[in-house]
């Protein structure tokens, strides 16, 4: 299949207005805007787009939820809080192909009836935050954005809010909060944002790849976009391969193509790093279970990863070969949980913090078999109990390391040691980082 | 109350502290700044300029290179809301600095992609190299060491970010290079992001 998101990303200047018009750019808004806003929805919701977020959620249904009668504004919100562990894919599409992703939400503003989109991008992206600026700039200009877009009486705004450093902002009404001006913190659902978003209005979150698949649906037909792929899970796909693989990179693929393809083959990352041995693949994100190396002969799609026992997510695929302690993983990835929480609903809060301490005690060799038990039962008194599906995600590496790789974690307890010591790992570090 | 039966609150862990910071010297924006303040206020609606306290603490940041009790009173004032609505604020996010930090900051990517590639081993190097833990400043306020969670560029790890600039596929062993290199030309030497193929 050609390459229809990052087709251009390579080549010098891709991310210019000049180019981007050259190859074909903004055709497809002036297309949308020529459309009824229900035809765009309608197109969107038969080419079968899944929100690329991580959810997987439908799109069209998403913007078709938009609240039309409420007589208040409504807004499109952009999510370029790209911050799952292992997921670095949007990152790659604002910086090199930034107009695909105005076009999608300018398209998008037009479906909702929104006249403002704000791109909310994650504080560390300021070198990615500069390139858009300037193009959002050169686009303004040129008559993209802003009021009587291409002479069709259309006006839209996009304005680029900066966060500062939270994960959490990736959850869409954790993001309206930090949008507002207030703590990263989840709301309580219903109501949803496409009832109630941001400030009080109707609001569709929708992530960066998400938009950026809109203009190829307008400009291309629906019907075009949905034999991409495998049926339900259509459309090209960025796929994020990193950790000990030979290529780590982002890829372009229909989600036909095999997990294990995307680890081993020389057209993606090329197989283990060194000609060491698979040991666990997670597939969609540092949130979702673990696969092992014999569960990765799947296409990695939403729906098949799904039936093998994970989630495709936000298909940010972390490889690990047989040098890695996954007592070791499970306790790094709790770190990060227990540093990212929002801290707003205890089962979270508490449980991810009392987790990665039983973990770090594990790791250094000081514990005990009753640990493992209550490992698990802690994480079951996350599971389902917070606001968002972060706690899910904080007690997912956990639950999946202890199911697969139990004896692993016996055999730390057993020898009172780490049994699976690597030479990139510090020592030092085990210890600094326990309770 | 608790959510687990198990769970132990005996141990000093859970009790909330609220370190206020200090003072610091008067605090009011320059004139160029309150300016791109007040275009950054004119994306939200009129009455919601509560949406720039990110932006409007990002700029009392670059003045002043850290955020103090005044400049956070001032930009309470220059918002609308109360001093405490932006402490809230200030000590949820993690890019905004509560004490005076290093001319460069160095923030090694610690999560699990980086640290498969060896981000604890860069960590240790670069403590070694400056004489400082992570989460210190060395004497000269040169350089600030930091361990940060996911950047988002895992498949260039290790990713060290410095100021607001990144340096990809870090190598434990050439610490002591960046160190110097930053020391001499700035941020001349850092790699960048490998994406932006026309500054390359």
């Amino acid at each position: 299949m050609d390459l229809l998101l990052t087709q251009h990303i390579r080549e010098p200047g891709a991310h210019t207005l000049d180019f981007y018009v050259k190859q074909g750019g903004y055709r497809a808004l002036k297309k949308a805007l020529g459309m009824t806003p229900a035809a765009v929805i309608d197109a969107v919701k038969a080419s079968g787009l899944r929100g690329r977020g991580g959810a997987g959620f439908p799109t069209g249904m998403k913007w078709g939820f938009v609240d039309q009668t409420s007589g208040k504004p409504r807004y499109l919100c952009c999510n370029a809080d790209e911050s799952e562990p292992g997921t670095f894919k949007d990152h790659v599409l604002m910086e090199r192909n930034p107009h695909l992703m105005f076009e999608g939400c300018l398209i998008g503003c037009h479906a909702i009836g929104a006249k403002v989109a704000y791109i909310y991008i994650r504080g560390e992206f300021a070198h990615v935050q500069d390139v858009l600026e300037a193009e959002l700039a050169h686009a303004r200009r040129a008559g993209y954005v802003g009021t009587n877009i291409l002479g069709m009486g259309f006006d839209c705004e996009i304005h680029l809010h900066r966060g500062a450093g939270a994960y959490e902002a990736g959850e869409e009404t954790a993001l309206i909060e930090s949008l507002e001006g207030k703590r990263a913190q989840p709301r309580l659902k219903p109501p949803f944002p496409a009832v109630e978003g941001l400030y009080g209005c109707p609001t569709a979150v929708n992530n960066v790849e998400t938009l950026c698949n809109v203009p190829l649906i307008i400009e291309r037909g629906a019907e075009w976009f949905a034999a991409i792929g495998p049926e339900k899970n259509t459309g090209p796909k960025l796929f994020c391969v990193s950790g000990h693989v030979r290529r780590p990179g982002t890829y372009e693929a229909p989600m036909t193509v095999t997990l294990h393809d995307l680890v081993y083959d020389a057209k993606f990352a090329g197989g283990i790093r060194d000609g060491r041995a698979l040991k666990a693949v997670i597939p969609g994100g540092s949130s979702v279970p673990v696969l092992l190396p014999d569960q990765i002969h799947v296409a990695a799609s939403f729906d098949a990863i799904a039936q093998a026992g994970s989630l495709l997510g936000s298909a940010g695929i972390i490889v690990m070969d047989d040098s890695t302690c996954m007592v070791w993983a499970a306790q790094n990835l709790l770190h990060f949980y227990t540093h990212e929480s929002c801290g707003k609903c205890t089962p979270c809060r508490e449980g991810g913090d009392w987790l990665h301490r039983i973990l770090g005690k594990i790791e250094r060799g000081e514990g005990q078999m009753k640990d493992l038990d209550l490992l698990l039962s802690i994480s079951d008194n996350i599971l389902g109990k917070t606001l968002c599906a972060f706690g899910d995600a904080a007690a997912t590496p956990v639950l999946s390391t202890v199911k697969l790789f139990r004896a692993e974690y016996e055999a730390h307890i057993r020898e009172g040691r780490c049994t699976v010591p690597a030479p990139w790992r510090s020592s030092a570090k085990a210890m600094a980082h326990g309770a | 109350m608790t959510f687990h039966p198990a769970m132990d609150y005996g141990r000093g862990r859970h009790q909330s502290a609220r370190a206020l910071p200090e003072a610091g010297p008067a605090f009011v924006f320059t004139a160029e700044r309150r300016a791109k303040l007040e275009e950054i206020c004119a994306r939200y609606p009129p009455d919601r300029r509560k949406s720039a306290i990110l932006a409007a603490l990002y700029l009392a940041q670059e003045q002043q290179g850290h955020i103090t009790l005044n400049a956070m009173r001032h930009v309470a004032e220059v918002i609308g809301c109360t001093p405490a609505q932006v402490e809230d604020v200030v000590s949820f996010y993690t890019m905004f600095y509560t004490r005076p930090v290093g001319r460069h900051v160095l923030q090694v990517c610690r999560t699990l992609s980086c640290a498969l590639m060896g981000a604890e081993r860069v960590t240790e190097e670069l403590a070694r190299v400056l004489g400082v833990e992570p989460g210190g400043t060395d004497a000269a306020g040169e350089f600030t060491l930091l361990e940060v969670e996911c950047l988002g560029a895992c498949d260039r790890a290790p990713v060290v970010g410095v100021n607001d600039h990144w340096h990809e596929c870090h190598r434990p062993e050439d610490a002591r290079a960046l160190v110097d290199g930053l020391r001499g030309k700035g941020t001349a030497v850092l790699s960048g992001c490998y994406l932006n193929v026309d500054k390359a």
